[in-house]
């Protein structure tokens, strides 16, 4: 079975979540709609680090019993190390917008709206960013509506902000001292022209190596006992990348 | 406590009410949303707490709203709200957007009497260049240079949701789910179906009573089985997902959308049998 790229882009997210120059990840919550993140901070738990997952959208065994009232009190008290969040617009500075394109509100393409980013992308030590779609539409050079900042005026209270940015094409490590982007590693298939071609902000970093294929440990972790945790929350994504099927629900 | 007749419970609101639901994963009130747009609700003021789904949506697309204050809409897997994005991209309901802990804050500053909440984070973002409500001060506390956000009490003058269950004096069982305690308190009136009643008194039952809102909150319930369908309920019955995504296409056009609302909502057997 070759490796599916949401595999790779799986092993990447797990690989950023245990880098040792980053904040120590003891507890990561994951929101809803996020089977990639969802999928890589199982696998470094099934790799046997010690981290506690508070996944949002679990249908049976939820960690929460006051919803996302509380996990928005635990992070505001500091009790999550790690978030996911992604953006239909995120510039050079690392600002999202979930909100929309052309005049407040979204006038010209209306997103869903904030949800909860505006707060938790103060509150986490580290963000990791995801975004699938690599294109000049959505990594623009400065967003149109920005619900969340990627950077705050000194004095304002913020734990951290992005890590990282995860794509279909490559990775972006992201410099909050210099508020700028720097590529990282390229999925296999691009190229750096290809990767400036489709990113509308100015990024460090003409070129980087390949990104890393996961290992054979990790391949099997994936395809077993992180599929097995994942199945009940996400079978489409499961039936698409792994070709199983939730066998209770059938 | 009485159950009322579901379409009577929808006659409580009155148009340009501020009415506050729960999202999809947290006991919506669909069956009383179809309620309301066979009453011809009017004006209705909306609060996602702390964002909004299937019930808004339909409630949009049949002209009960005259606006929106919520952190995002959302139909989860089945995409973007299409109702809510086409009166957005027609300017005709107000949109009042939050992020989400300061919808949930908002309302904890109604459930302790206070006229405001202070909430970490939110500064820089453009929703707070366009809440005039909003205030930001120096956190007084400090040695000055700290500045944070203040948000008003928001009380809504109703709340709705649907439950499992309700007893004789009006004590609701919300189980897990009990982040809609902070909904009920905050806001002024209660209005909750059921899928079912029981008896005895669910504060009684030591392993209930923590996920149960005493009926001093409560003004009146319905008895709607399967209420939350589309929406799943608990651990009672999930999603119907298929709907959902059925809604969500026909819905992407006012013509779809009336045909949704006659096979579903205002048909004579919808009706009967809710």
């Amino acid at each position: 079975m070759s490796i599916h790229p949401h595999e790779r882009l799986i092993g990447a997210i797990a690989r950023l979540i245990l880098d040792p120059l980053a904040p120590p990840a003891r507890h990561i919550a994951v929101g809803a709609a996020s089977p990639i993140p969802a999928a890589a901070s199982w696998l470094v738990r099934k790799l046997g680090h010690d981290v506690r997952l508070s996944l949002l959208h679990r249908p049976t065994g939820n960690p929460f019993t006051e919803g996302t009232r509380e996990l928005f009190d635990l992070a505001g008290q500091g009790r999550i190390d790690l978030f996911f969040l992604g953006g239909g617009q995120i510039d050079g500075q690392a600002n999202l917008n979930l909100i929309g394109t052309g005049e407040w509100p979204g006038r010209a393409a209306r997103f869903p709206g904030s949800f909860g980013s505006a707060f938790m992308y103060f509150m986490t030590p580290r963000t990791i960013l995801f975004r699938e779609e690599h294109s000049p539409r959505v990594l623009v050079p400065r967003v149109d509506i920005v619900s969340a900042p990627g950077l705050s005026a000194p004095g304002v209270f913020r734990r951290g902000t992005a890590q990282a940015l995860v794509t279909g094409k490559c990775i972006f490590s992201f410099n909050a001292t210099a508020g700028r982007f720097r590529l990282a590693s390229r999925h296999p298939g691009e190229t750096q022209d290809s990767i400036r071609a489709a990113t509308g902000f100015a990024y460090d970093g003409a070129d980087a190596p390949v990104t890393a294929d996961p290992t054979e440990e990790e391949l099997a972790l994936l395809r077993g006992p992180v599929c097995d945790e994942m199945l009940a929350t996400y079978p489409q994504f499961c039936r698409q990348v792994w070709h199983r099927s939730d066998e209770k629900a059938a | 406590m009485t159950p009322t007749p579901l379409d009577a419970l929808a006659a409580l609101v009155p148009d340009g009410a501020l009415l506050a639901m729960p999202p999809d994963n947290s006991l919506a009130p669909a069956a009383f949303a179809r309620a309301l747009v066979r009453r011809r609700a009017r004006g209705l003021r909306l609060v996602g707490v702390p964002v909004a789904g299937y019930a808004t949506d339909l409630l949009i697309g049949a002209g009960c709203v005259a606006s929106l204050q919520t952190s995002a809409v959302t139909l989860g897997e089945a995409g973007t709200a299409p109702r809510f994005a086409a009166a957005v991209a027609a300017g005709s309901i107000e949109l009042i957007d939050a992020t989400c802990p300061a919808i949930h804050t908002m309302l904890q500053a109604a459930e302790k009497g206070v006229p405001f909440m202070p909430l970490r984070g939110v500064i820089g973002s453009d929703i707070l260049a366009h809440r005039a409500d909003w205030k930001v001060i120096d956190n007084p506390f400090a040695d000055g240079g700290d500045p944070i956000l203040l948000l008003p009490a928001l009380a809504p003058d109703i709340a709705a949701f649907h439950a499992v269950c309700a007893d004789a004096h009006g004590n609701i069982y919300v189980g897990r789910r009990r982040e809609l305690a902070t909904i009920a308190h905050a806001s002024r009136r209660v209005l909750v179906t059921v899928e079912r009643m029981v008896e005895g008194n669910l504060l009684e039952d030591e392993r209930l009573a923590p996920g149960v809102i005493n009926g001093v909150y409560v003004e009146a319930v319905a008895l709607a089985a399967r209420g939350a369908w589309p929406i799943g309920l608990l651990d009672e019955y999930a999603m119907d997902a298929a709907h959902i995504a059925e809604y969500a296409r026909l819905a992407r056009t006012a013509e779809g959308f009336s045909t949704y609302l006659a096979q579903y909502v205002t048909a004579p057997l919808a009706s009967a049998a809710e």
